[in-house]
């Protein structure tokens, strides 16, 4: 054993590298996609056989590894919590037919949220499709966790789901890890079309299965030992995940446990026979956990179930908060109003802090970046659009955030490939509008292409944009089809954006590079005059990959002031000076130069020239 | 001993980085470690903060308000949002200058580093001004700005944390071709005290 310093997600990666894991696939998506990561950073030196890829989507994902485990790999896949909607198709299915090889969907959570659309929880999730679901409490935990996740999937024969939330899975922990690995070897694919083949009566057959089965794995689960109780008293604390530890971090304090605890790890089947050892002699629970009330409502069942006198408090009761993300504070709030002060003896004490009012403080929203090529490419068609009726319906990435002043370019912006098909739907109820579709590359390969399908073959009127930057941007520079590089290190053909949308049947298809910006706003003016469905790929690499060109410089001299390149392209590197005029901050400025192109009076140049220097 | 250090800054300024080198440094004496950080939509640009906290019996990545030994701002104006976290008493390593976003350069709100210095000096037990602009021009990158800030907080001794044992973090998790440049950004960081 030795000790690490990981970071959840990693931990999880090396945990089902020593569990023998053979193929992980995924798709990146914050929280998770450091689990994949991980496991493609170590896999040459722990087990070189392992396979990894980041699937095109998250249905591919799990459909790749689904066919690996009926052949007897050990699977894992990789996905934030809304990519499990997309993967669900292929989940229902599975969730009947079961696994050989041990397979483990790592799905993470984002409480808050912090970067995602929903608060959806995975647990809630687990339930609906009946499959098992664990929920680590910390990074370490998740080590070993990860390891008992694949065992238990074996055992049962069904997929099982691992669901950290965004504390677990980036905050980092000193890890014991195990020197050596189990090694896991598929005993390949063995034909049987009643176990591989799904069928109204195969389904039928299976779901009594399961039905049986669940309450099996519940007993089963009131036995492992990641779900435990402690303490004693009349009043009791059911907590799940981070809401676990911030709890302990309040009642750590105290040199007595001033209540009994269930840390529920296993959340689905519920672990009922240990929760009934919970509730016997309590008065009232209170729970503790981030998004759904799941272990709420399962204490609810049992007590209606086994007649049982325990008042139940939670979200459902409005002593907990229903949305957002807990804190050390809100749980120990939450726990002193519970417990009441006078049962604390440490954690009872308010403290007597003094917090002086802050001054003034900017807000600081997450921005563009400085030299960012979506910059230039909503500002040409922002500009090629003034004084039209355009509707612009965005899509998930980076280039969300162009839907902040003063460029506003995102009208709407719904979920992975959703701009596209939306756009059609508006297009119909207003067809004298120009309705723009804005998608990244990687969105584009993740579930683009069959929207666009839908709107050529349907003959509607819309304008495609894609926004290239040659990487999957927001999640941390991720390979997809696109940038001709795959997670086993392989250098392969680029799928082109441009030869689909031509084999797709679009007419009108012309790549061009944004920071043109003359040329991008021609661009735009010439798909708004024709019909059809119209595609402008706006191809400038992402500037996190590059290194910056000549910076940019105001001529103080010749700045009048007018500050409209403050107020046109909203650049973090364009600030206010004290005189009130612009100034470019060069720790800042990637040199993309287009606000060169919006300056009035030349003032803006790499100060070689002493003028504007672009084409 | 139980340290809990709050680095708040600015997307991209290197807080990250910053945060593993006082856990990797606390580790390699067998101490344990947590930290929690700000990954993901709001690296870009927006309030980035990293949480370190050293010592046994800690269960929580987050510090809870109050208990944070020491302050590590990046930015005068995120050293100053996350203030409410430092203990009565504690300690502020913070960079001059502020960065304006981008808000801020579209209304008439002042946004000026002196307010925020001002407010810390008033109100936290110790400030140590760290002029991250001057040390990131004599060492020659931008980049250095942690390890400048990370020198201070170690001279100023809150840290817990020695200049050996720092220097030995750094050549662990720093590129070989980077090393002696941030060697310098933290002595000079160091210098201040």
């Amino acid at each position: 054993m030795s000790m690490k310093f990981l970071m959840g997600n990693e931990a999880i990666g090396l945990g089902a590298l020593h569990a023998g894991v053979n193929l992980v696939a995924g798709y990146p998506g914050t929280p998770s996609t450091e689990v994949l990561e991980t496991v493609a950073k170590y896999r040459k030196e722990i087990n070189p056989d392992v396979y990894v890829e980041w699937s095109v989507n998250e249905k591919a994902a799990l459909e790749v590894a689904a066919g690996a485990s009926y052949a007897g790999a050990r699977t894992m896949v990789t996905m934030k919590q809304v990519g499990m909607n997309v993967a669900s198709d292929p989940l229902m299915c599975l969730a009947y037919m079961g696994i050989k090889g041990g397979m483990v969907l790592v799905v993470a959570d984002d409480p808050g949220p912090i970067s995602s659309q929903t608060e959806q929880d995975t647990r809630a999730f687990a339930s609906y499709c009946k499959l098992p679901v664990f929920d680590p409490t910390s990074p370490e935990e998740a080590y070993c966790m990860i390891q008992a996740a694949f065992e238990y999937s074996e055992k049962y024969e069904t997929p099982v789901l691992f669901r950290p939330t965004t504390r677990v899975c980036h905050g980092c922990a000193s890890v014991q890890v195990a020197d050596g690995i189990r090694i896991h070897q598929p005993e390949g694919f063995i034909k049987d079309t009643s176990k591989w083949v799904i069928f109204p009566r195969t389904a039928y057959q299976n779901h009594l299965k399961i039905v049986d089965r669940n309450p099996e794995i519940g007993e089963d689960f009131s036995q492992n030992r990641y779900n435990q109780l402690s303490g004693t008293g009349k009043k009791g604390i059911a907590a799940g995940g981070i809401s676990y530890i911030y709890a302990m971090e309040t009642l750590s304090q105290e040199t007595e446990m001033p209540c009994k605890m269930m840390k529920v790890a296993t959340p689905y089947p519920f672990p009922e026979s240990l929760a009934l050892e919970f509730l016997d002699g309590l008065d009232e629970v209170l729970c503790l956990e981030e998004l759904d009330p799941v272990i709420e409502r399962e204490l609810i069942y049992l007590c209606g179930k086994h007649h049982l006198n325990v008042v139940i408090k939670g979200k459902q009761t409005g002593n907990t908060a229903s949305a957002g993300e807990y804190t050390v504070e809100s749980v120990k709030k939450y726990i002193q109003d519970f417990l009441g002060a006078e049962s604390l003896k440490k954690a009872g004490i308010t403290e007597n802090l003094v917090v002086p009012e802050l001054p003034q403080l900017p807000v600081r929203p997450p921005v563009l970046c400085a030299g960012c090529p979506h910059r230039a490419s909503f500002y040409a068609v922002k500009q090629a659009m003034k004084g039209k009726k355009a509707v612009f319906s965005g899509d998930i990435g980076c280039y969300t955030l162009g839907n902040a002043a003063p460029l506003d370019m995102v009208d709407t912006c719904l979920c992975m490939g959703a701009g596209i098909t939306m756009a059609q739907g508006l297009h119909r109820v207003e067809p004298d509008a120009v309705n723009f579709a804005f998608i990244g590359d990687s969105t584009f390969f993740a579930s683009g292409m069959t929207g666009i399908v839908n709107a050529v073959y349907n003959e509607t009127d819309i304008i495609l944009i894609v926004l290239d930057n040659a990487t999957t941007a927001m999640t941390g520079h991720q390979v997809h089809p696109g940038t001709g590089k795959t997670m086993m290190g392989n250098i392969v053909d680029k799928i082109s954006i441009e030869k689909i949308l031509k084999a797709i049947g679009i007419q009108s298809v012309e790549t061009v590079d944004p920071l043109a910006l003359d040329q991008a706003i021609a661009a735009v003016e010439s798909a708004a005059s024709k019909k059809g469905v119209k595609a402008i790929i706006f191809q400038s690499p992402c500037v996190a990959l590059i290194k910056p060109a000549q910076k940019m410089q105001v001529d103080a001299d010749r700045c009048i002031h007018c500050k409209k390149c403050i107020k046109e392209l909203g650049c973090p590197a364009i600030v206010k000076n004290d005189d009130g005029g612009a100034e470019i901050d060069p720790s800042l400025c990637y040199g993309c130069g287009i606000c060169t192109y919006l300056c009035p009076v030349n003032a803006i140049s790499t100060g070689k020239q002493g003028g504007a220097d672009h084409e | 001993m139980n340290k809990s250090i709050l680095l708040s800054g600015v997307g991209g300024q290197g807080t990250v980085l910053a945060s593993r080198l006082i856990a990797a440094a606390a580790m390699d004496r067998d101490e344990q470690a947590r930290t929690a950080e700000t990954i993901g939509m709001s690296q870009r640009g927006g309030c980035v903060v990293s949480h370190v906290r050293i010592g046994k019996d800690i269960y929580s990545s987050l510090i809870p308000i109050g208990k944070a030994d020491m302050i590590i701002g990046f930015e005068a104006g995120e050293a100053v949002r996350v203030f409410p976290y430092l203990k009565n008493g504690g300690t502020v390593v913070v960079n001059k200058s502020i960065i304006a976003p981008v808000t801020a350069s579209l209304s008439d709100f002042q946004y000026h580093a002196e307010n925020m210095i001002a407010y810390l000096k008033e109100h936290a037990g110790k400030v140590i001004v760290v002029d991250g602009e001057a040390i990131a021009e004599k060492c020659g990158s931008s980049k250095v700005l942690n390890m400048a800030l990370l020198g201070a907080a170690i001279a100023s001794g809150e840290l817990g944390i020695s200049m050996a044992e720092m220097e030995t973090a750094v050549k662990e998790k720093v590129k070989p071709a980077f090393l002696e440049m941030n060697r310098k950004a933290l002595s000079l960081g160091a210098e201040l005290n």
